[in-house]
C-alpha cells in the first residue's frame, strides 16, 4: 500500500462559531481504504468539521490525531500528507492553468511540465492548459482544482463539495479520483449533498444532525 | 514526486508575484506615479527657488516615499486571502513565515525598488546635492525594505477587516516614524557634508529587527484570517 500506516481519527470535537456551538462531541475515525462522506443540511457544520480536521479552524475541545500522534505540535507533518479542496478554488484568474498548478502544487511536490499535464489531462482539460483561469468556465475551474489533488500526491484528501459546478462527466471523474485514491491505500473524506459513490463498498457515512 | 525545499517554494512564491504583477502592470505602477506627482507639487505649491527648497528636500522625498509605500500596502494579502491561496500556502507544510517573506520580497521589489531608483531624479528635481545621493539612497533602501514588512505585519492583520485601511495606516504609521526620522535626518547630515553612519546604522538594526521577527508575527496574523 502507498500510504502506510495512514490513520486518521477525531475524538468528541466541540467547535463553535460565534455564539453558535455547531459540532458537539463528533468522534469517528478514517483508515487507509476508506472514503467518510460527511452528509447533513445546510448549516449544519460540515464545512466548519472539515476545517477543524485540516487545522485551519481551532476545536474548541477534543482531540485530533494523525498515524497515532496528535496533530496539535505535528502541524507540518500533517499537513504534508494532507491535500484540501474547499468552497474555493484558490486560483488565480491571471495565471493559466499550468501557471496555477506550477505554484501552487509546485510548493508541495517538486514538479515537472509533464506531470502537469499529466494532472490536466487526467481531469480533462488538457486543451485549456495555456489559457487564463478567469476565462475557464466554472466547472473547468473545479476540474482544475482537482488536478492539485492528483499532483499533490497526499494521503488524506479533504474535500469540501467537491462536485460543485460538475457536468455528469466531471461528477463521474470526481468518484473515480476518490476511488483510484482511496483504493491504493488513500483515505478521503468529504462533505457532500449529492450522490457520491453511494454504492461503493469503500464508503462510510457521518451524519451531521443540527 | 519528492518534497519542495523551502527555497524552492520561496522561490515560486516570488516569482508567482512578479509574473501576477507583469499582467497588472497598472496596479503595481501607482505608488510609484503618486511619489513623482506628490514630489513634483512641492515647488508649485512653496517655491520653485532650489535654494529654499534644498534645505527641505530630503524630507519631502522621504514623507513621499512613506505614503507611497503605505499606499501599495492595503492590497498586499486580500486577493490572495479572498480566492483561498493563503489556505493552501497555510496547509502547504512548508513553513509559512517563509512563503509570506518571499510574497513581501517581491512586494518590496515591485514598489519599494523602484521609489529607491528613482529617488535621486526626484530628489534632484527637489535641489538636493549630488553629494547627499548616496545617504538618500541607502537610508530609502533600508526605510522602503523595513516600511514592506511592517506593513506585510499590518496589512496580514487587518486583512479580514472591512475598509481595513484606516486601520492599517493607524497601526503602520507610528511604527514608521523612527525610519522617518532617521532617513530624513541621514541625508540632512550627508548636505550639511556630515558622514551620515549614524542614522543609517540605526535604520539598518530596525531593518533587521523586523526581518527577523516579521515573518514570525505576519504568519502568526494570516492564520487567524484563514479562520474567518
Amino acid at each position: 500500500m502507498a500510504f502506510d500506516g495512514a490513520f486518521f481519527e477525531a475524538r468528541a470535537i466541540n467547535a463553535w462559531r460565534g455564539e453558535r456551538h455547531i459540532l458537539r462531541d463528533v468522534s469517528f475515525t478514517v483508515r487507509p481504504g476508506e472514503f467518510l462522506k460527511i452528509t447533513g443540511p445546510n448549516g449544519v457544520g460540515k464545512t466548519t468539521l472539515l476545517r477543524v480536521i485540516c487545522g485551519l479552524l481551532p476545536a474548541e475541545t477534543g482531540s485530533l490525531e494523525w498515524r497515532g500522534k496528535s496533530i496539535r505540535g505535528n502541524r507540518d507533518e500533517f499537513n504534508a500528507e494532507l491535500s484540501y479542496l474547499g468552497h474555493l478554488n484558490s486560483l488565480k484568474a491571471d495565471l493559466t492553468a499550468r501557471e496555477n498548478l506550477k505554484f501552487l502544487s509546485g510548493l508541495r511536490e517538486s514538479l515537472t511540465d509533464e506531470d502537469v499535464d499529466a494532472a490536466l489531462d487526467r481531469v480533462g482539460i488538457l486543451s485549456r492548459g495555456d489559457l487564463p483561469a478567469r476565462s475557464l468556465s466554472a466547472g473547468q475551474k473545479r476540474r482544475l482544482a482537482l488536478a492539485r489533488l492528483v499532483l499533490d500526491n497526499a494521503a488524506l484528501w479533504i474535500l469540501d463539495e467537491p462536485v460543485t459546478n460538475l457536468d455528469t462527466a466531471g461528477i463521474a471523474l470526481v468518484e473515480e479520483l476518490i476511488h483510484e485514491h482511496v483504493s491504493s491505500g488513500g483515505l478521503a473524506i468529504a462533505a457532500a449533498h449529492q450522490r457520491l459513490l453511494d454504492d461503493a463498498p469503500i464508503l462510510r457515512r457521518l451524519e451531521l444532525e443540527p | 514526486m519528492k518534497r519542495t525545499p523551502i527555497t524552492h517554494a520561496a522561490r515560486l512564491v516570488f516569482q508567482r508575484d512578479l509574473t501576477l504583477a507583469w499582467r497588472r502592470w497598472d496596479e503595481v505602477t501607482q505608488p510609484l506615479i503618486f511619489y513623482v506627482v506628490v514630489t513634483t507639487m512641492f515647488p508649485l505649491a512653496t517655491t520653485p527657488d532650489l535654494s529654499q527648497l534644498r534645505v527641505i528636500s530630503g524630507g519631502i522625498v522621504w514623507v513621499a516615499a512613506l505614503l507611497a509605500s503605505l499606499l501599495a500596502l492595503e492590497a498586499l494579502f486580500r486577493a490572495d486571502v479572498e480566492d483561498g491561496t493563503t489556505e493552501q500556502w497555510v496547509l502547504s507544510g512548508q513553513p509559512l513565515g517563509w512563503l509570506l517573506l518571499a510574497k513581501t520580497a517581491a512586494h518590496w521589489v515591485l514598489t519599494g525598488l523602484p521609489l529607491v531608483i528613482m529617488s535621486p531624479i526626484v530628489g534632484t528635481a527637489l535641489g538636493l546635492p549630488g553629494e547627499a545621493w548616496g545617504a538618500l539612497v541607502a537610508s530609502l533602501l533600508l526605510g522602503t525594505g523595513t516600511l514592506s514588512i511592517l506593513g506585510g505585519i499590518g496589512a496580514a492583520l487587518t486583512v479580514g477587516v472591512r475598509r481595513g485601511s484606516v486601520l492599517l495606516s493607524l497601526l503602520v504609521l507610528p511604527l514608521a516614524m523612527p525610519l522617518l526620522i532617521f532617513g530624513s535626518r541621514a541625508v540632512g547630515m550627508a548636505m550639511d557634508g556630515e558622514s551620515p553612519s549614524g542614522p543609517l546604522q540605526l535604520l539598518a538594526a530596525i531593518f533587521f529587527l523586523s526581518l527577523s521577527l516579521g515573518p514570525l508575527a505576519m504568519s502568526a496574523a494570516i492564520r487567524i484570517s484563514v479562520e474567518n
